[in-house]
């Protein structure tokens, strides 16, 4: 049996995925980043082929990327992160021709071919505005769990707007809300679609097509996904790999380069499709 | 008698007062908090505790700042733009740019004779290149506000932090730690940065002659000197930068006092 692993060291957590021959996930692990990004890397790959019972021999061929992956210094190659979001999704909804990824310090709309190749892509890295920090900043605020907001979010009745989408600004905005009574349903509504919003501005770049799958740690917000979907004004792919889907597209290229290996083909070993 | 200017800004919140002459007889800063009109009384208080406001009446007052509606026992209000400028030519008379950098807004202005606003710039739209990318900043090199200018100044090689955004930087930042950059090397280089982005503001109103330095970041010496390096042309702070607004705002209360106190027939 051929397996393959993706690490993908993201800038607030890193996970970690194994798939087997027929493509089918056989272990995910999902680890803090924290301060040490190469024992990040590391410890998700340990925990990962640990939770499927495999040796680590057994691993034919790993693949890091995330903001971390030149520090996966175990690994065969290194794929950026937005060739890894694309092939993810398109492994779980092949018909995905955009991709919305959210992770925990920058957002990505990326434009995907039929075979799950990117296009084109475009990225906000200079503002944590639609981030993962931006929303635990909020979740902080309104003191409600990070996994508490969505749904929240969904009840408001008339969501507040938002002066600014700044997080730093959003804490002090968020704080006269609760002043003046403001519910943090209503808030939480508001911080939800004033972020659909801005993202709306970073996929037109790429251009709204057909099918459109959502990932990155963000697409686990259920409030995010609704947002999303009444700007878009159609519904998205959500998978409950959603958080994976990276690491599961580093995977899936371990896959074929661990077989093509077994085969007896010459792998372009650091060569990334990226 | 005696005219006060409030400047409610969103960190914190000042009040000068000026006499009949226009000359400071009090000043009094206070922490901004939600409650606006709060906040004034007591840094008017303040102000009037300043031993120099000796007990005379406040006939008149002036506020400005985000808050300047709120506050029900005004006079007038007055833009911060407008009080930063007659305050900063007020204090620096061959002033011919004000670069006013507050907890959450940086703003250049051009100034026409007389301190009045030919051109303006400003950023509200995000914490990058204002007090709030600092206070942060200071947070988590756990450090106070107040250590940041001098601990800024004793940089021998400055960290270049390339994160334009407050919230992303902190990562940035965390990672130098790690790495052994000094707190002195990282905090001069975020005064770096934000000089950058400063002088990226002030080109926008054609950047040409002295800049006068207000706002509650001109007391940071370290942004100083950084400032000095990168804009080329001579940087003037007032004595208490930060109370230059309420400045402003006191002296243009009581230009209009006296304008609306007046006999008819003067």
């Amino acid at each position: 049996m051929i397996f393959g692993a993706g690490v993908d060291v993201g800038s607030t957590q890193t996970k970690a995925v194994i798939v087997d021959e027929t493509r089918r996930i056989v272990a995910r692990s999902l680890i803090a980043t924290g301060a040490n990004v190469t024992k990040a890397g590391e410890n998700a790959f340990v925990k990962a082929f640990e939770a499927a019972g495999l040796p680590r021999e057994a691993v034919g061929y790993v693949v890091g990327t995330g903001y971390g992956r030149y520090k996966v210094t175990f690994g065969d190659a290194q794929i950026t992160e937005i060739t890894c979001h694309a092939r993810g999704a398109q492994s779980l909804f092949p018909a995905t021709r955009t991709v919305i990824d959210m992770g925990g310090q920058d957002t990505k709309a990326i434009k995907v071919g039929p075979d799950g190749s990117v296009v084109d892509f475009s990225m906000n890295d200079k503002c944590a505005a639609g981030t993962g920090r931006f929303l635990s900043a909020a979740a902080d605020v309104t003191g409600v769990g990070l996994d508490e907001i969505g749904p929240l979010s969904l009840e408001a009745k008339s969501p507040v707007r938002l002066t600014s989408v700044c997080t730093v600004f959003v804490e002090s905005d968020i704080m006269s809300y609760l002043a003046q009574r403001k519910t943090i349903e209503d808030i939480l509504g508001g911080v939800h679609k004033a972020i659909a919003t801005r993202t709306m501005s970073l996929i037109r770049r790429v251009g709204v097509e057909d099918e459109i799958t959502f990932t990155g740690g963000v697409s686990l917000n259920i409030g995010m996904v609704k947002a999303l979907e009444e700007v878009l004004g159609k519904p998205l792919n959500v998978s409950a790999e959603g958080h994976f889907m990276g690491a599961l597209g580093a995977a899936l290229f371990a896959l074929e380069r661990a077989q093509a290996g077994a085969r007896g083909e010459t792998v372009a070993v650091g060569a990334g499709r990226s | 008698m005696l005219v006060a200017g409030i400047d409610i800004g969103s960190g914190t919140t000042k009040c000068v007062l000026v006499d009949g002459t226009g000359a400071v007889r009090g000043r009094g800063l206070v922490k901004t908090k939600a409650d606006f009109e709060k906040v004034s009384r007591e840094a008017l208080e303040a102000a009037q505790a300043d031993t120099r406001a000796a007990g005379d009446a406040v006939v008149y007052t002036a506020t400005t700042g985000l808050g300047r509606y709120a506050i029900p026992f005004r006079d007038i209000q007055i833009t911060d733009l407008t009080c930063g400028a007659r305050g900063a030519v007020t204090a620096c008379p061959e002033a011919q740019y004000v670069l006013d950098i507050g907890a959450q807004c940086s703003r250049a202005i051009k100034v026409r004779e007389g301190g009045k606003v030919k051109e303006f710039h400003m950023n509200e739209k995000c914490a990058a290149g204002s007090g709030g990318f600092l206070e942060r900043a200071a947070k988590y090199l756990e450090v106070t506000v107040a250590d940041i200018g001098p601990l800024s100044l004793g940089a021998a090689t400055p960290q270049a932090i390339s994160s334009v955004c407050a919230v992303l930087a902190e990562t940035e930042i965390i990672n130098h730690v790690s790495e052994g950059v000094t707190v002195e090397n990282i905090l001069r280089g975020i005064h770096n940065s934000l000089a950058d982005r400063a002088l990226s503001l002030l080109k926008r109103v054609g950047l040409d002659g002295p800049v006068a330095f207000i706002g509650g970041v001109a007391q940071q010496e370290g942004m100083v000197v950084a400032l000095r390096e990168k804009l080329g042309v001579p940087v003037h702070v007032p004595d208490g930068p930060e109370f230059t607004a309420a400045l402003g705002a006191a002296l243009l209360g009581l230009q209009r006092y006296r304008k609306v106190s007046a006999p008819a027939a003067a």
